[in-house]
């Protein structure tokens, strides 16, 4: 493959088309008749002219140049890259889920309502919550609506005192940013040696100023949060609820419930624990249990069940509105559903038990080769450190593009912040004993190289369609567009 | 029971267990405190077989009346129109469904330059200079856009009309709580924004003014009258839009707006009960570095190769934490390239002859329903493919009606219009034929 594609605009040649429309059917009127001169367009737009098999071979030419879990190992940490089912994307695609209206007469959606109420209802019974909103498009959306409920519930109780959320030092970037745009002011609470939320240092933000406290757990270093009653408690005792973040629940599926532990709102990512698709970046979805605390302050509508069917119960005076239009993100509800039917609760809890195999037989056979700052038990994912590379000159930068050279996408790479070099790995349930041993060879292999020719790894990628690219450049001088030349 | 995605066999977890010196997989959870180790077994049900599974989901889906076997004329925000087939082609290469945010560049060319062609392409429709990769849907977009307002402007008061999707509005009343935002909305005066109203309000704290066109009675706005009221005082312009209506609608940017925003839904992506759609964010070169979500960039290679990463990440959340200008972190990238896909094929000319056919079966289908006594229109301002009617009887009687011959009306406007109780909103687009029209024109006469 070439290193540089055309991009479609370059190959467009006027007169060429990959539409087919009809006719008008109905009586043809000038635009001009019907709308006002001055609204109409002078230039038209700038869009591609190719026939059917130009665009295909386009875009058949740009899937060649990207990497998904189908193409290869993808052990990016807290992103649960598994399989996406087939399945899935075939009854996604039914007429019957696809080509529907989201204002369509309730009585003519009764298997879409009856999937997400049953849906619903699976999410509660496995986070151990009592009510689920399915309407949060994306998990950074969930723990805004989270957080939102939380503002309104204190409010609701005359309580405005409560302006910080406290978030460990570990957690994802959208826990604080969550805080800021929901109105609150975020404080970090530090990790302690262990890797865990410092349990003397969270008595000493906790106060009558705390509105929640968000976590994660197990937490983005893999580790379970083994104090995480006691933590409840504290946040509790001074006030303030708790908000699980659901990235990592690919760990606990039948194992443990954030309901159990005493989180009183919990998101989950159906893109990861669920496995429907990342998309290169989204669509996602953010469904967001409830404890009944919180019921009243849900976002409306949500399905309900009553004698004449399933329908949209807008009867929550307290909710905090709407957070996304219509229904959610109802296409990839359709997938988890699928997959939850796929799965059962066996299934689920064989995941995050293969899934927390999978990642502590990776961490043991790496554990000579790299340092491992917490060597402890971990849950679904661990962390590496680049530090002993570091010194022979190799950043974890390099041996993350090294690893591109093998077909393997890198971990997660200086994530979390707290740990230098950081490697996140997270190898998921859906691979196999051979990927992995894979895997550990060629992760061996760069250690060696390191020592003995730390060029091979400071010059990767070497098979890639283009070498490193300048980033500075990019977002110094910024060309976002193409523009005609 | 075996599981077709799980492929560990007994063997491999022997030998797993044995190299991590354990005998049994529940020692890898007792960090896990007894008290709050799931002991049951979750009550959710059993695991079905595929072929099982295939008949219960079909099952499912048959209790849905779907536009295969309904003629919908449904809109307000959600439509029905001519998907090529070589979009779900396209989106169903899993080189593209199944890869993750591509911040691993070197391979994921293919994902980053066709999100940089996408973006050209709604910077051309828009005629704004750049756009990111995506939003989740157009309401929220045009949410995030009065965050971007107000923290460009340093001022806090949003004017939005209230002939922007309903929908929109409460999404913003929601987030305007969060950002402490004041939000004013602006009556509609028919059927379009009061501009009288409009220009009284905007003041010296107005951040931004909202407006939509074709706005949700399907009505197109002045957006020359409106430009001047937004700028008077500093604050931003921002229209929500449909795309597909671009084709042949002079593009906001033309008339000065700083951000553009909707949803890329009516092009490529099918209406699925309202989600996953794609939202659009557009804007000038000036508000550039506010913008939220991911922005894709051209650079070059170490050899000098061109080559797209995601640019200008310091505004991100990943980056900046509780100093974001948003915490978005996904996108809809697969339905951002489904649009793609959908302008490429339509091209230049496509775009244009679809947008008129949309105006042009819509014109034809009001003035055939309006010369039914009893129906009468209710506001006489150009329009794209939706317009609002008064009906001869209520909107539930009609709808009922209609059902029974397969037929899905129009939205029911006084559903967030008390004043327009008994007025429905209809969308005819190129994919309602003359005879279908006739159709729903002989049900209403029956009522009459």
């Amino acid at each position: 493959m070439s290193a540089s594609k055309a991009l479609i605009f370059e190959i467009s040649k006027p007169g060429r088309v990959a539409y087919s429309l009809p006719e008008s059917d109905v009586p043809e009127a000038e635009l001009a008749d019907l709308l006002p001169k001055e609204m109409l367009r002078e230039t038209p737009a700038e869009l591609p002219e190719v026939s059917e098999l130009d665009l295909i071979r386009h875009y058949t030419e740009l899937s060649r140049r990207n990497h998904g879990i189908d193409n290869g190992f993808y052990p990016l940490g807290s992103c649960t890259m598994k399989y996406n089912p087939k399945i899935n994307e075939d009854v996604a695609r039914y007429p019957g889920f696809a080509k529907i209206h989201p204002y369509q007469p309730e009585e003519t959606v009764q298997g879409a309502l009856q999937l997400m109420y049953e849906l619903q209802q699976d999410l509660a019974e496995i986070t151990g919550m009592d009510r689920v909103t399915l309407q949060p498009a994306a998990g950074a959306q969930g723990e805004w609506t989270g957080l939102m409920m939380i503002k309104a519930y204190h409010e609701s109780r005359g309580d405005t005192r409560r302006t910080k959320v406290i978030v460990p030092d570990s957690a994802h970037g959208t826990n604080p940013a969550s805080a800021t745009v929901a109105g609150f002011e975020a404080v970090t609470v530090q990790s302690n040696e262990q890797g865990l939320v410092d349990v003397a240092a969270l008595k000493e933000v906790v106060g009558q100023d705390t509105a929640a406290l968000m976590l994660t757990n197990p937490n983005t270093l893999g580790l379970f949060e083994k104090d995480i009653k006691e933590i409840a408690d504290i946040v509790h005792q001074a006030g303030g609820l708790l908000y699980y973040d659901g990235a990592n629940a690919n760990a606990i599926l039948g194992k443990s419930r954030p309901g159990d532990m005493g989180f009183d709102v919990v998101h989950l990512n159906l893109h990861k624990t669920f496995t429907t698709p990342h998309g290169g970046g989204g669509p996602g979805s953010g469904p967001v249990g409830v404890k009944d605390v919180l019921v009243p302050f849900l976002p409306t509508p949500l399905v309900e069940k009553g004698e004449e069917g399933y329908y949209f119960s807008y009867d929550f005076p307290h909710t905090i509105g709407r957070v996304k239009a219509f229904h959610g993100n109802f296409g990839m509800l359709v997938r988890a559903y699928t997959y939850i039917r796929t799965m059962g609760p066996d299934g689920l809890r064989e995941v995050s038990e293969n899934a927390v195999l999978n990642a502590n037989y990776l961490m043991k056979k790496l554990e000579p080769y790299f340092e491992v700052p917490y060597p402890q038990v971990c849950k679904h994912e661990f962390v590496l450190s680049g530090n002993k590379q570091k010194k022979l000159g190799v950043r974890t930068l390099d041996m993350a593009k090294r690893l591109l050279d093998f077909n393997i996408h890198p971990p997660t790479i200086y994530f979390p912040l707290i740990v230098d070099e950081c490697m996140m790995i997270e190898p998921t349930e859906t691979e196999s004993k051979e990927t992995l041993d894979h895997f550990i060879d060629v992760m061996i292999r760069i250690a060696k190289e390191a020592e003995e020719s730390p060029e091979t790894i400071q010059e990767a990628p070497h098979h890639t369609v283009v070498q490193r690219l300048d980033e500075v450049t990019a977002a110094r001088k910024p060309v976002v567009r193409w523009q005609k030349g | 029971m075996k599981f077709r995605y799980l492929p560990m066999t007994e063997e491999d977890r022997q030998e797993m267990l044995s190299v991590l010196g354990i005998e049994d997989v529940d020692a890898l959870f007792s960090d896990i405190p007894e008290n709050i180790r799931f002991q049951g077994r979750l009550q959710i049900p059993e695991p079905m077989a595929e072929p099982q599974l295939v008949r219960h989901m079909n099952r499912l889906a048959g209790k849905n009346l779907s536009f295969d076997q309904a003629v919908s004329f449904l809109g307000a925000g959600a439509y029905e129109h001519y998907i090529p087939s070589v979009v779900h082609h396209v989106i169903s290469r899993s080189e593209f469904y199944t890869a993750y945010t591509p911040y691993q560049p070197e391979i994921s060319q293919g994902e980053l330059q066709a999100i940089f062609e996408f973006q050209t392409m709604i910077c051309e429709l828009t005629g704004m200079e750049v756009a990111n990769s995506s939003m989740y849907d157009g309401p929220t977009a045009l949410s995030e856009a009065a965050g971007v307002a107000a923290a460009a402007s340093g001022k806090k008061k949003i004017l939005i009309s209230q002939a922007v999707h309903p929908e929109a509005r409460a999404i913003l009343a929601t987030q305007a709580k969060g950002l402490g935002l004041k939000v004013v909305e602006i009556p509609h005066a028919e059927g379009v924004t009061d501009l009288g109203q409009l220009s009284a309000q905007s003041d010296e704290e107005t951040a931004a003014v909202i407006v939509q066109s074709p706005n949700f009675f399907g009505n197109l706005e002045d957006l020359a009258a409106i430009e001047p009221i937004a700028h008077k005082h500093k604050g931003k312009m921002v229209v929500s839009t449909n795309p597909l209506a671009l084709g042949i609608l002079k593009p906001p940017g033309e008339y000065g707006a700083d951000i553009v925003v909707g949803d890329a839904q009516p092009m490529g992506i099918s209406t699925q009960f309202g989600g996953p759609h794609c939202g659009f964010f557009a804007v000038t070169k000036k508000l550039m570095r506010k913008v939220p979500g991911r922005i894709v960039g051209q650079t070059v290679d170490e050899k000098g190769n061109r080559g797209f990463v995601l640019t200008l990440q310091a505004r991100e959340q990943h980056i900046r934490r509780e100093k974001a200008t948003s915490n978005i972190c996904s996108n809809q990238a697969l339905n951002a390239l489904a649009a793609a896909v959908y302008m490429t094929a339509l091209g230049k000319q496509g775009i244009q002859e679809v947008a008129k056919l949309n105006v042009n079966k819509a014109h034809y289908a009001q003035q055939r329903l309006i010369r039914i006594p009893g129906v009468e229109p209710l506001f006489a301002k150009p329009f794209f493919n939706e317009f609002a009617l008064r009906l001869p009887r209520p909107a539930a009687e009609v709808k009922k009606a209609l059902l029974e011959r397969n037929i899905i009306g129009g939205y029911d406007l006084g559903r967030d219009y008390p004043e327009l109780k008994g007025a429905v909103l209809l969308a005819v687009t190129e994919v309602r034929t003359k005879e279908e029209i006739e159709e729903l024109a002989g049900v209403l006469e029956g009522l009459a």
